[in-house]
């Protein structure tokens, strides 16, 4: 078959970068993605980074428990800021979610091949990010044993939700993102399992494994359905994808507060949702390719095109703040005026400017391909987005809830040490999923990835 | 290839021949080899890939899944679910008004509806891929093959069964044969496979039903009835740490939970400056009564006073203060009736101008804290009059009083003249 000498170098020329770099083929992809889940023991920076996140982990555990047996008083959410710190991470992580069903689903629909690298593992995030987004409202709510409450379930006081409330719309949009990107994932692994079953040597894996592939014998026929199967949940996905943060931006947009009842909201929020979720991709790839030697597969080329959906998403949100403001003025309304005033002016200014630089400014050095490319400066500007995207989100809640129309009524919010540990702990949750998946799941779509190599077509004409 | 016959001295179950399978090593041939086995015209047979080749679905002859029309069925019966979901328990089994906004309206619906189409859709392929498939299928005969497992690697395959009508052992094998395969394989699959093990049969049943007996605890307790208090697992804020007013408190020395107000101190706009305590209580600093009107005295202020006497004193005393009010009168009526179950409680109203009654003696002052506080049955109306009205009500029942009892002698020498003259 094809020369093996494993040449990491990138094909020069006018043709368009290979999508799987060296010369590769299948059997050398199963292996390289397959080693990582079959190797004995992790690399040592696994175990220290996980031990790391479970004590973080825990530590969460342990703040939940304290928060549900003593009460929400335990933060700083006071009136007027009921929502605070909770509601500000909820935002935050679902926007998180946001980038592994878009590479998914829209970019599967628009053929863009180079999305095999880095879908799986896109889509992994994205799962454990809105796990980590769906406890905050849970636990938010106060009466954590009634949360079964924001659910239609028939009940003995014979009441029922309301259905014209946006935070209503919300349960049911994040629990259907939920239900539905799992399934895609799923979907998705169900072949790579089978995979990992085939190539399994102990009777342990063979059975776990063989239990999770369902059977999978990679027929012609179940292909067939397979592939019509993903194509309709990528169409389903991704409606759904631009819906859940509109609907989010709801929760905010339908009120009446000034700073939050603006129809740019919807268009804004899944902006906003894409860009950190493709810079927590970043965030995540760029170390776990070095770690994992899985360079010729999550190569450069595919890190300098989640770059560019950095700049233009970046882009989009700056945009959607300086309308913010144009609008403010141009709408006369005496109230909103103030509050984008006081947003960039007011008592919490530090936490908008903090917001503008990393989100707005530092993308804008991805115009030079030089740091599209670099490692090093790519690393930087996305954890800056992360930083950013949070303080957006702060932005949003706290300003606007601190003073709204009637000054007499106005606060200051100061988070406790509860709320920062429950965000540090929520990393935990997210670290710990995320690197068991990275130890027990194939991170790359095999199969996904030799379907774009070249050996995967037909060479000959075929009727 | 095809000695594999002797892999059954091995193992001691007893095999059947289920097919056969060839390889290939890249889509190409595969591909050529599935055009002549679907141009052979066989049915039960199948192609293998570890990913899926794009032209194979040609070359095999595959139909297109009927998969999208499910699919759109199951979306429709999401959007079906919203709409009547939101319908019944918002407008019909629950309605209640919020914001006011109509009962049920489909633009508020309309988040929902989507959310639930793209669920139940979602749903939808999801079971209707591995349904269609037939999967889960953790037995199949092809998985005893060991070289049918770089299937999900870098290899293709394709397998024929040999319960298609076509089937014979020489000509299918010469057929795969003849294509660039690397090799041809006979499948074995066993004869009698072994039954699903019971103690899994067994246990999950067992399971099943350990999973109904939570239910049928709470059923009995929704259906029965019981002497012990509820049992309460979140207590909410059902029992607090809290006094209620009539209830001992072991706290203070008195025993009172109702704290009085503290010596000294007064609630707000209770305070009365010292030049203002005769108009607003009736009683001078050094105790006694007013006598005299800290008000203004006129007609307008008479008159005053006899309009906001109709309206809160006549009821029972009568608009001319005898007594003979609306009330006065039905409560008669009442205690004269044998069957009325008890009337013995009630205590006619005083009559203001009866010369021999107490109130033609009492003081101006008297009257107004008879006003203000209430006295014997009367409730107070403090409360509701304001002072000045409560002073301009008595200077009406004294101008009652002297027209009541009014010696003739008294009168002017018009009056007297007019009276005479008549």
């Amino acid at each position: 078959m094809t020369n093996t000498s494993a040449t990491d170098s990138p094909k020069a020329g006018l043709e368009p970068p290979a999508l799987v770099q060296g010369d590769h083929d299948f059997a050398s992809v199963t292996e390289s993605v397959c080693r990582v889940v079959e190797e004995k023991r992790p690399p040592t920076i696994w175990f220290a980074i996980f031990g790391v996140a479970l004590a973080a982990l825990l530590m969460l555990f342990g703040l939940i428990g304290y928060l549900i047996w003593t009460g929400v008083g335990v933060w700083g959410n006071q009136i007027p800021v009921a929502w605070g710190w909770p509601i500000v991470n909820f935002v935050f992580w679902v926007g998180i979610g946001h980038a592994g069903t878009l590479i998914s689903a829209i970019l599967f629909l628009f053929r863009q091949k180079w999305r095999t690298g880095i879908n799986r593992f896109a889509e992994a995030m994205t799962i454990f990010a809105v796990m980590c987004a769906g406890l905050f409202p849970g636990i938010h709510i106060g009466r954590v044993w009634v949360a079964y409450w924001l659910f239609p379930i028939p009940n003995q006081m014979d009441l029922w939700p309301q259905f014209r409330s946006p935070l209503l719309w919300d349960v049911f949009a994040v629990s259907t993102y939920f239900t539905v990107s799992l399934l895609f994932w799923y979907l998705g692994l169900v072949p790579d399992i089978a995979t990992i079953r085939d190539r399994a040597t102990t009777k342990v894996r063979q059975v776990i494994y063989g239990v999770l592939a369902l059977g999978w014998r990679g027929s012609a026929r179940q292909w067939h359905r397979y592939e019509r199967g993903y194509l309709l949940l990528a169409a389903l996905s991704t409606p759904l994808v631009l819906s859940v943060h509109s609907v989010v931006s709801f929760d905010f947009a339908v009120s009446q507060l000034p700073g939050w009842h603006t129809t740019i909201f919807p268009p804004y929020f899944v902006a906003g949702a894409i860009f950190s979720g493709f810079a927590m991709v970043l965030t995540l790839a760029v170390p776990a390719r070095a770690i994992y030697g899985i360079k010729h597969l999550i190569t450069i080329n595919h890190l300098e095109a989640m770059n560019k959906v950095i700049l233009a998403t970046g882009m989009m949100v700056g945009y959607a703040y300086s309308v913010e403001f144009f609008i403010a003025w141009y709408g006369g309304n005496p109230y909103e005026k103030f509050a984008f005033i006081n947003r960039a002016l007011g008592p919490y200014a530090w936490g908008y400017w903090t917001m503008a630089l990393c989100n707005v400014v530092s993308p804008q050095i991805f115009w030079w391909r030089k740091a599209r490319r670099s490692i090093p400066i790519m690393m930087v500007v996305a954890v800056l987005v992360n930083i950013g995207m949070w303080f957006e989100r702060f932005v949003i809640v706290i300003t606007s809830l601190s003073r709204d129309f009637l000054p007499s009524s106005w606060g200051y919010f100061k988070p406790t040490s509860i709320d920062v540990l429950m965000l540090v702990g929520s990393f935990g949750l997210f670290f710990t999923l995320f690197l068991l998946f990275l130890k027990f799941l194939p991170m790359v779509a095999i199969a996904e990835v030799k379907n774009v190599m070249p050996q995967a077509h037909l060479k000959k004409h075929h009727h | 290839m095809s000695n594999e016959n002797d892999q059954t001295t091995e193992t001691p179950e007893e095999l059947k021949f289920h097919g056969i399978v060839a390889e290939f090593d890249n889509v190409d041939d595969v591909v050529d080899a599935c055009e002549n086995v679907r141009d052979a015209g066989y049915t039960k047979w199948d192609a293998h890939t570890p990913f899926p080749v794009h032209g194979i679905d040609e070359a095999m002859g595959i139909k297109s899944t009927l998969l999208p029309w499910l699919v759109l069925c199951g979306g429709l019966t999401g959007l079906g679910i919203a709409v009547l979901m939101q319908w019944w328990m918002n407008a019909v089994d629950y309605p209640y008004i919020i914001s006011g906004k109509p009962l049920f309206s489909l633009p508020a619906c309309v988040p929902i509806m989507f959310e639930l189409t793209v669920l139940l859709a979602a749903l939808t392929t999801f079971i209707g891929v591995l349904a269609l498939n037939m999967l889960p299928q953790w037995s199949h005969p092809l998985f005893r093959n060991e070289r049918f497992k770089r299937a999900t690697d870098d290899r293709f395959f394709i397998a024929i069964d040999a319960a298609d009508p076509l089937f014979s052992a020489d000509k299918t094998k010469a057929l795969l044969a003849g294509t660039s395969s690397l090799g041809v394989e006979d499948v074995m699959t066993e004869a009698n496979p072994a039954p699903f093990p019971k103690g899994l049969i067994y246990g999950g049943i067992g399971a099943v039903f350990l999973t109904f007996v939570p239910l049928a605890i709470i059923a009995k307790a929704r259906f029965s009835t019981s002497d012990k208090p509820p049992l309460h697992v979140v207590w909410d804020m059902d029992w607090q740490k809290k006094y209620k007013a009539q209830k001992v408190s072991p706290f203070f020395a008195d025993g009172r939970t109702s704290r009085p107000q503290v010596a000294g101190t007064l609630a707000r706009g209770d305070y009365i400056a010292e030049e203002d305590m005769a108009f607003h209580t009736g009683v001078n600093l050094d105790g006694s009564e007013v006598t005299e009107f800290p008000i203004p005295v006129s007609a307008a202020m008479m008159e005053r006073g006899r309009e906001r006497l109709g309206i809160y004193c006549a009821p029972c005393h009568g608009i001319d203060g005898v007594g003979n009010g609306m009330v006065a009168l039905r409560a008669e009526r009442l205690k004269a009736n044998p069957t009325t179950p008890d009337s013995s409680t009630w205590t006619a109203p005083l009559s203001f101008v009866d010369p021999a009654g107490a109130v033609m003696t009492q003081t101006i002052g008297k009257l107004f804290k008879t006003i203000t506080n209430g006295e014997r049955t009367m409730p107070a109306y403090g409360s509701q009059i304001p002072p000045e009205d409560r002073w301009a009500i008595i200077l009406y029942v004294r101008a009652l009083q002297k027209s009541k009892n009014a010696n003739f002698a008294e009168l002017t020498p018009e009056d007297q003249a007019a009276l005479r003259g008549k």
